[in-house]
Formats: C-alpha cells, sequence, structure tokens
C-alpha cells in the first residue's frame, strides 16, 4: 500500500524562542502542540495520534500524551535523533492511510541551554555536547552493546562528523571552501528569518577563519546549539478539505538507519539517505530534479553535502562542486535549501533539527515563507534528515510533499 | 599547531562499561591480550564483537588474537571543549575490520589517512581494563 496522497499535513508551529530557561519542557512541548493545531484550525479534542522521540519528557509518548490531555487511538515514539520527526511524519502518513487515525500531532521541544526542571539552572557544557547511544534503554548503559568499546574515544557530534568530512575530502577531494559555501546560503536565507539566532551574513573566508572545532571543521561548519520546539499535524484527506489551509499532501517516505555494520568495508562518506531516498522518490514518482525546494538536515556542512550527494541530486563526489558559488541559495541557485536558515543560522532545538525541516518545507509548499527566500510555484518539496551520528550509527529519513 | 605540539596529547579515558557479552574481551585486555571475533561458519571476523556473526548470523563465533595493526581509515582532531586535544578515528586493523579509537603518544598533526598505526593499551584505572589505543607505527 502507498502512502501518496493518503495524508496532509494541516499544521506546522514553529516555537519564537531560542533560549527558554523559564518554561518546562512539557510546557514547550505543549506550546507547540497548541500552535500547530491552531494553524490547521483543530484543537487537542480532535487529535486521535501522538508522536514523540527521545526529547519528549517521561515514558515514551505516555507522560505528554496525559499531559496533554490526549484520548488516543495510536502512539509512536520512534527514535532516530534528529531526524525522528521526519520519519513521525511518515509514519502518522501510514497510520491515516491505513485508517488507524485521523488526526496525527508530532512535537518535539527541548532546552539544552535551560534547565531540565525550567528552574533557570544552566546545564553542564558536557551534557549539552553528550553524544549518542544515551543508554536509556533497558539494562542502562552497560546493556548497550557498542558502548564500551565506543563510548570511552570522546566521541562527541563534531569530531564524528569531522571524520567523514575528513574521510569524503580524501576520497573526493572535497574542500573546505566547498563545505564553507553551504553554511554561506544558509546565512543569506537566515538574514531574513527574525527569529533566527544568527542573521549575519558570512563569507567562504569567515568561515575558513572561525576557529578549527575538530579537524576539518570549523565553528561555523557547526550548527548553532538552541532550545526551542516545533510541532506538525497531520491529518486524513477529508479533513484537509475542511479546513481552511492550503492543501499539501505527503506523497513519498523512506527511512533506513546505518552503521558500521560489524566494521566490514566501513564507508563514512555516504549516509542512510541511498536507502531512504529511492523509495521515497519511487512512490512519489518524481525525480531529484523534479523538487523545487529541499529542507536538508544540516547538523554540520558536511551533513547536508553527503546527504544531497546520496538523495541524487547530484553524483557521489560531486557534491562540493554541486554547493559552491551559491547553488544552494534560494532566487539565485538550482536547489534552494534551508529557506528558514536552517540549523546552521536558526536553530536546532534540543539538537534536534528535524522538525524545523518538515516546518520550513510545508511553508515553501504553502508559499508561506518569508518573501525574500520563497521559492516561485513550489509545488514539489523534500524535507531529508540524519539523526544519531553519521559517524557511527544513524537514521535517516525522507519526506516528499507536494501542494495541490 | 604548536598549541597543539606543546601540549600533552593524551585525554583520560574512562573505565569501559562491560556487560556478560564482552567480558572476555575486557578480561583479555587486562592481560594485554587484543582479542577480535571471527565467525567459524562463514570465516569473516567482525568487529565490535557479539556472540552471533552479523553477516552470517551463526553462533560459531571465537575470539581470536590480533596483533593490534592497520592504517588510519580516518580521523578528527577534538580542539575546543576539552582540556587536551585529542585524536579520534577509525582504523582497518589487517585483519579486514575497522574500528573506532583514540591516537596517542604521537605527533596529533602527523595523523594522515592510511597510516600505519599500532595498539597501544592505555590505562583507565587501577582495577579498571587497558583502552585499546592506537600509535602511529
Amino acid at each position: 500500500m502507498s502512502i501518496k496522497g493518503k495524508a496532509y499535513v494541516a499544521g506546522v508551529w514553529e516555537h519564537p524562542l531560542r533560549d527558554i530557561p523559564h518554561l518546562s519542557t512539557a510546557q514547550v512541548h505543549a506550546e507547540c502542540a497548541k500552535g500547530a493545531l491552531e494553524d490547521a484550525g483543530l484543537s487537542f479534542d480532535d487529535v486521535d495520534a501522538y508522536f514523540c522521540a527521545g526529547d519528549a519528557p517521561g515514558f515514551g509518548a505516555l507522560s505528554m500524551a496525559d499531559y496533554m490531555g490526549l484520548k488516543l487511538k495510536h502512539t509512536d515514539s520512534t527514535e532516530t535523533g534528529g531526524s525522528s520527526y521526519i520519519v513521525h511524519a511518515g509514519h502518522a502518513a501510514e497510520a491515516i492511510a491505513a485508517g488507524k487515525c485521523k488526526v496525527a500531532l508530532i512535537t518535539l521541544a527541548g532546552r539544552p541551554n535551560g534547565s531540565r526542571s525550567g528552574l533557570g539552572d544552566a546545564s553542564s557544557r558536557q551534557e549539552r555536547f553528550r553524544m549518542a547511544p544515551q543508554g536509556g534503554g533497558g539494562g542502562g548503559i552497560n546493556e548497550v552493546p557498542e558502548a564500551g568499546f565506543e563510548n570511552i574515544w570522546g566521541g562527541t557530534t563534531h569530531n564524528t562528523y569531522g571524520m567523514c568530512a575528513m574521510r569524503h575530502m580524501h576520497q573526493y577531494g572535497t574542500t573546505s571552501e566547498q563545505l564553507a559555501w553551504i553554511k554561506v546560503a544558509a546565512s543569506h536565507h537566515a538574514q531574513w528569518n527574525e527569529h533566527a539566532m544568527l542573521r549575519e551574513v558570512v563569507t567562504v573566508e569567515d568561515v575558513l577563519a572561525s576557529p578549527m572545532i575538530a579537524d576539518p571543521l570549523h565553528r561555523m561548519d557547526c550548527c548553532v546549539i538552541s532550545d526551542g520546539g516545533g510541532a506538525v499535524v497531520m491529518v486524513a484527506p477529508e479533513i484537509a478539505r475542511s479546513l481552511k489551509r492550503p492543501l499539501v499532501k505527503v506523497i513519498g517516505h523512506g527511512e533506513a538507519p546505518k552503521g558500521p555494520a560489524g566494521g566490514r568495508n566501513l564507508d563514512l562518506t555516504y549516509s542512510g539517505a541511498v536507502w531512504s531516498g529511492p523509495p521515497a522518490f519511487a512512490e512519489a514518482g518524481i525525480k531529484p530534479s523534479d523538487i523545487k525546494y529541499a529542507s536538508i538536515y544540516d547538523s554540520f556542512t558536511i551533513t547536508v553535502l553527503m546527504q544531497i550527494e546520496d538523495l541524487g541530486f547530484c553524483e557521489k563526489g560531486q557534491g562540493g562542486k554541486f554547493v559552491a558559488d551559491g547553488n544552494l541559495i534560494s532566487g539565485v541557485g538550482k536547489l534552494p535549501f534551508n529557506t528558514d536558515g536552517g540549523g546552521l543560522c536558526n536553530n536546532h532545538p534540543t539538537n534536534r533539527g528535524g522538525i524545523t525541516k518538515v516546518i520550513e518545507a510545508v511553508r515553501q509548499a504553502r508559499g508561506e515563507a518569508h518573501p525574500k527566500v520563497q521559492v516561485p510555484n513550489c509545488d514539489l518539496v523534500i524535507a531529508h534528515g540524519t539523526g544519531g551520528s553519521l559517524g557511527t550509527r544513524h537514521g535517516a529519513g525522507t519526506l516528499i510533499m507536494e501542494r495541490e | 599547531m604548536t598549541d597543539v605540539q606543546d601540549r600533552p596529547t593524551t585525554r583520560r579515558i574512562p573505565a569501559p562499561s562491560q556487560n556478560l557479552e564482552s567480558k572476555p574481551f575486557w578480561d583479555a585486555a587486562k592481560e594485554g591480550r587484543f582479542l577480535i571475533k571471527r565467525c567459524k561458519a562463514c570465516g569473516e571476523p567482525h568487529w565490535y564483537p557479539r556472540t552471533i556473526c552479523p553477516f552470517c548470523h551463526s553462533s560459531d563465533t571465537v575470539w581470536e588474537e590480533s596483533k593490534g595493526e592497520g592504517v588510519i581509515y580516518t580521523f578528527s582532531v577534538m580542539r575546543r571543549n576539552t582540556p587536551v586535544p585529542y585524536g579520534i578515528g577509525y582504523v582497518t586493523l589487517d585483519e579486514g575490520v575497522s574500528l573506532l579509537t583514540n591516537f596517542v603518544d604521537c605527533d596529533l598533526d602527523s595523523l594522515k589517512i592510511g597510516r600505519r598505526v599500532k595498539l597501544k593499551w592505555t590505562p583507565t584505572g587501577d582495577n579498571d581494563p587497558p583502552g585499546f589505543t592506537f600509535t602511529t607505527a
């Protein structure tokens, strides 16, 4: 069974704050939910399915569902790190297509800058940078099978993505200048977003002059750290048509995990997008060149470059040439990306950027992005992400949407 | 990069977490023996060690001592938010499997993809097993 055209994105909402010391995390989730439901013209009472990942406080989806007073037929707490919410959107479309629910709510929220309790004490920097595996599952950290062999090496997001960039440069001749163009494009978009953390337009030279964090990634190759959140509401076709919002439907979805796979033929130059992308495009019945706008997870510049290659926007290894010279800038290049400024400039709520990727793609499809970055006739959009770590194990999710 | 060369290159490595499946590896590590797992059914080595082969899913896997020699597949040097810069990367052992590790007792600016490296155990605590770190050969 295909999910093509079986579910619509009726509501989206992004939390406007980037530093939230004064609210509890549950409260931020609920505010995002309220915002997305109001955007759709629906209420909490309409929701019959709820999706969240590891950023949601409590036990799976149960604590937040109860906190928000939801009466549900379907829950899903699939955890693939920052890409979870793109995967959730695909799962919500599946559940709606199967008739299991009609109004699915997806939320993300977190406050790495603030405390867990909302009492204002800042968390330690170490906690903010901690890398998966979290070890929260049954048995604790000792039962995470790879933990003893991998957790002791000081792996952070920066140096594990740095390892991917280092190998990509070695294998394909990718340069720091080419990676820098990704940040430059994001900054061109962020200047128009009043909520973006970094609104200053930067140059390739600025990126290369920023401090080296983890070879070969400079500070400006890295995304921001922010509090924040967002929510997405997905509905059955008959409900979408009863609402007053533009009709944006899911037409393709794919997902795939990737890891070191027993240590044989290790290849850190590609991501799970090589497996999540093709089924999504096949389901949608379109080619990468048909896409008018792309939300591409940008935890680091190298993340974007690898995913663009793996989704088929260019040949493998040619990502450096593809992203250079402003090719990702709306109104300038062939593939406008992350027109909200993305994780590199706008926000990266609780170190998970998946939901904002879906939200900006929906804004573009609706024609509701900022006029300075709105892509004309933007009827086909993609939101794609990888969560976890590209350098160890990650989950890729691809979502293709069409405006009717 | 002289700021890196002038400082110690070894970060403190925490004691590894263990479970019943991984304990034989760490017990051998305490004796200075570096083990990998090989599947007798398909003949393939794998990393990290599992009871069930991740390739053919046979349970007929055995511990095998490795010389701990190989080449750098990739690496990164962490230079910020750390008291001591350190090198992290994947080493592809001569047996053919790649593992995540730290590079110790070497000039971090001399790390290079393809460079030969060899195992050098690094203590983690008095009663804890050492970490399987690598240094340039």
